[in-house]
């Protein structure tokens, strides 16, 4: 029997959590050989629902037609059996076993282990997406766990592969691969339903688009006829605003944080070294550092933090005091604040109440511990303050961390940073997976803190971010960070290749 | 020389098999990460089960079955409360331990000083009666063998097979094996049983074997010294093999040691095999790092299942 019909088709799709409808008679068809554009902010309900088709979340009503037969999906296994292939987002990893070891407890059966290694090289080389099959999971950095959730999916040979967010840290070059690599999958009979933030991508990429908010469908348009504003406005129902310019740093501004030769020998076994890195920012300047995930990034972040000390105090100077000896609760006394990556867990106590998580790090600059004792009237103020001022989304500072979404959470651990009116400030990934809205108000605070004079530096994968930021960009390879350059003589492409630089021989000079 | 050293040897392996029996089956748990704290009282349950059916019956085979069987039930009941209706894992694992020494005595009272059926030793031709290595290594009972065997099987398994690998990954993310479709719950069901199994024969041997006979609190604390062997090798097999062997032949030192006549109070002396352990614990557990690199990261955590 040859059949014509949809692929998939959902209809009527409901799902409530407790004191939350996260799916409202959702309804979604994706075609036969189709890339297929689901968006929404987060919170939206795309990934109740994904998690739904994937049989990760059973729904309270509604129907799921698959090939022409009605099917309930019961759980992961199932939907693998049935054709259905996922990338995830997050904890679909195995932090203690190697890379091989993941993808092989990812295959059905386990039954194709003999060759395994040699399919994973293959796969990986031929899709642009380079894998050690014998590295450990725990020292390798978001973008290479990525590599892992992408190439495990492609050995499965889905007929529907459902990708949520599996660009946001690849580099601009690795994007085309992919995305040659998703259209030849498509052309050979895999569909696939693609959830991004990154509306561009959407445009150039998907036939179709099912757009979400709030838990209901809100439209279906084919992406490459709408521009990117129209597609973010449907998604968040609201008009917005253009960035606004920021005056450029003056000339003679007084640098307010200086690396002098920082280098520092990774304590992970798989991680990158920092190697001579020697920078100067000015008050009000804000200065982006571009690269590939597991370039030296988060090891200097921890080194700029003082998770990890630089040594010698001289190496590190936060606002003319050598800090490089500093732990972080000096360096915070000294005038330095500090966004990690991991909002779970690193930012956050995601046990911990807001007004908790608040405290945590402002406590000395705010003053809200009097003789050992917290003065919980004061912190709860001052969590008020960050909810209201950055429109984070809940209760109140007496909710949990958890049970904000990412973007809320992004909002508040920035906000309870930028509130502190720090002289130093550093991000490290400020708006990764983060939606449209949500992005936006994260920039707009850290150029108001720039032009108010603090000296700020953007830690960022995301190169469009860089741009939009950053009044000079140096780029990260192999924990050597490049002299930066203003960013109106700088180019995608010339960053492009910096940041590919030390990893692979260019062949382009 | 040899007439110290053989019977020195023979108490050594003696003495390492109840904890590497209740040990293995606890590793194999506690690499799905279950972290069941019920060991004592399932050795316990499981020496009484042997001791009893062994004495009714007259056959040994029935005993070591009897506590194999003991140790399950008190296992089940375990991963019942503590897998299925998610309750503490730390909490309920010392309620069973104390659930099975207070089941034991009660049920032991009537076996008190009475002797039991004991097991067989081997006796194989030619290699039984080779000199020194005849008596220290083959002439035990087979429980000693099968302590043996099965550790060998379980390194195996979980360091070179498909299931080994599942197991692995169920300790290390309980959600990102439920997301690749794998039965969590079954799989840690399945590990705590044969945790049960293991800490039923471990009592069995004690009861049958070690010391043929019954009395209250017999196992005198092997089961947390098993637990904490777990902890000390790191989650590895052959490293639990090299601390049951230390602990045995600290405990026989302690006695020839007494023997010899030097001025030790005597109660320091059996604390010795305990303190040793805990020092060397201590020592083990300073590389923080290597701990933390082993652990099965879900060790003592809810599996909340489909949201």
């Amino acid at each position: 029997m040859t059949d014509t019909g949809p692929l998939l088709r959902m209809s009527g799709m409901t799902k409530q959590y407790p004191g939350c409808l996260a799916n409202d008679r959702v309804s979604l068809t994706v075609e036969r050989n189709q890339i297929h554009a689901l968006l929404g902010e987060n919170g939206a309900g795309k990934s109740t629902l994904v998690k739904t088709i994937y049989g990760v979340v059973k729904a309270d009503a509604g129907e799921m037609v698959w090939e022409g037969q009605k099917v309930s999906v019961q759980n992961p296994g199932h939907a693998q059996r049935l054709g259905i292939g996922m990338v995830f987002q997050h904890f679909s990893l195995f932090e203690a076993l190697t890379v091989a070891e993941n993808i092989a407890l990812g295959l059905a059966g386990g039954s194709q282990r003999a060759g395994l290694r040699d399919r994973i090289v293959r796969v990986s080389t031929e899709y642009g997406l380079p894998l050690d099959p014998d590295r450990v999971v725990h020292d390798l950095s978001v973008g290479e766990r990525q590599r892992i959730e992408i190439v495990r999916c492609l050995l499965q040979n889905p007929k529907l592969l459902i990708m949520d967010e599996p660009t946001s840290v690849l580099t601009p070059s690795e994007v085309q691969k992919l995305f040659v690599t998703l259209r030849r999958l498509a052309a050979e009979g895999c569909s696939i339903l693609y959830i991004s933030h990154k509306l561009e991508e959407v445009r150039s990429l998907c036939s179709a688009a099912t757009i979400m908010r709030l838990g209901r469908n809100v439209g279906e348009c084919v992406p490459a006829e709408k521009s990117v504003k129209e597609l973010a406005e449907i998604m968040i129902n609201a008009d917005l605003p253009e960035p606004t310019p920021r005056p450029e740093p003056s000339e003679q501004a007084k640098p307010r944080l200086v690396l002098d030769r920082l280098t520092i020998r990774s304590p992970h076994h798989f991680g990158t070294d920092l190697q001579d890195i020697s920078l100067s920012l000015a008050g009000g300047e804000i200065l982006g550092i571009a690269g590939i995930a597991g370039n030296g990034q988060s090891e200097l972040m921890d080194a700029l933090s003082g998770e990890v000390p630089a040594g010698r105090p001289e190496t590190i100077l936060i606002d003319g005091m050598p800090a490089g000896h500093m732990g972080p609760r000096e360096r915070r006394h000294a005038g330095g604040c500090f966004v990690p990556e991991e909002r779970n867990g690193h930012g956050a106590v995601t046990t911990m109440s807001l007004a908790e998580n608040a405290l945590l790090s402002a406590f000395s600059r705010q003053s809200l511990v009097r003789f050992g004792l917290i003065d919980a009237r004061k912190t709860h103020a001052f969590a008020g303050r960050i909810i209201e001022q950055f429109d984070v989304r809940t209760t109140g500072p007496k909710a949990q961390a958890r049970s904000l979404s990412g973007g809320n959470l992004q909002k508040f651990l920035v906000g309870r940073e930028v509130m502190q009116n720090p002289a130093v400030l550093v991000v490290n990934q400020p708006t990764w997976g983060v939606d449209a809205g949500a992005a936006l108000a994260i920039h707009e605070a850290i150029m108001a803190l720039a032009q108010a004079g603090a000296a700020v530096m953007i830690i960022s994968q995301d190169l469009d971010e860089i741009f939009v930021l950053a009044d000079r960009i140096a780029v990260i390879a192999g924990g050597r960070v490049s002299e930066p350059v203003p960013t109106r003589s700088a180019t995608v492409e010339s960053i492009g290749r910096l940041m590919g630089g030390s990893r692979k021989e260019t062949a382009d000079a | 020389m040899n007439e110290i050293l053989v019977p020195f040897l023979i108490s050594v392996m003696a003495a390492a098999t109840p904890l590497l029996l209740a040990a293995t089956g606890e590793l194999v748990a506690e690499r799905v990460g279950v972290l069941n704290l019920g060991v004592e009282g399932m050795m316990l349950a499981g020496a009484i089960a042997a001791f009893a059916t062994a004495n009714v019956t007259g056959v040994t085979v029935l005993g070591v079955l009897a506590g194999l069987g003991a140790g399950i039930a008190l296992a089940l009941l375990f991963a019942v409360i503590s897998l299925t209706l998610q309750a503490n894992q730390t909490a309920t694992g010392l309620a069973l331990t104390i659930f099975g020494r207070g089941f034991s005595a009660l049920v032991g009272a009537g076996y008190v000083g009475i002797p039991a059926p004991q097991l067989p030793k081997i006796h194989l031709p030619v290699l039984s009666d080779l000199p020194f290595l005849g008596p220290v290594l083959f002439q035990h009972d087979v429980l000693v063998y099968l302590a043996l065997a099965i550790l060998a099987a379980v390194a195996w398994c979980i360091r070179s097979t498909h299931m080994g690998l599942i197991l692995r990954a169920v300790g290390d993310s309980h959600d990102a094996a439920h997301a690749l479709g794998y039965a969590v719950v079954p799989i840690r069901y399945g590990a705590v049983l044969f945790g049960g199994a293991m800490a039923g024969l471990a009592g069995a041997y004690m009861s049958l074997s070690y010391t043929p006979m019954w009395a209250q609190d017999m196992t005198a604390g092997r089961g947390w010294v098993a637990v904490a062997l777990v902890t000390f090798s790191a989650w590895r097999p052959f490293w639990l093999l090299i601390g049951a062997w230390f602990f045995g032949a600290l405990m026989y030192m302690s006695l020839y040691v007494q023997a010899l006549g030097v001025a030790v109070p005597s109660a320091l002396l059996s604390a010795l095999p305990y303190i040793g352990t805990v020092v060397v614990l201590v020592l083990i557990s300073r590389d923080a790092r290597r701990i933390r690199l082993h652990r099965p990261a879900m060790l003592g955590l809810r599996f909340q299942g489909r949201a």
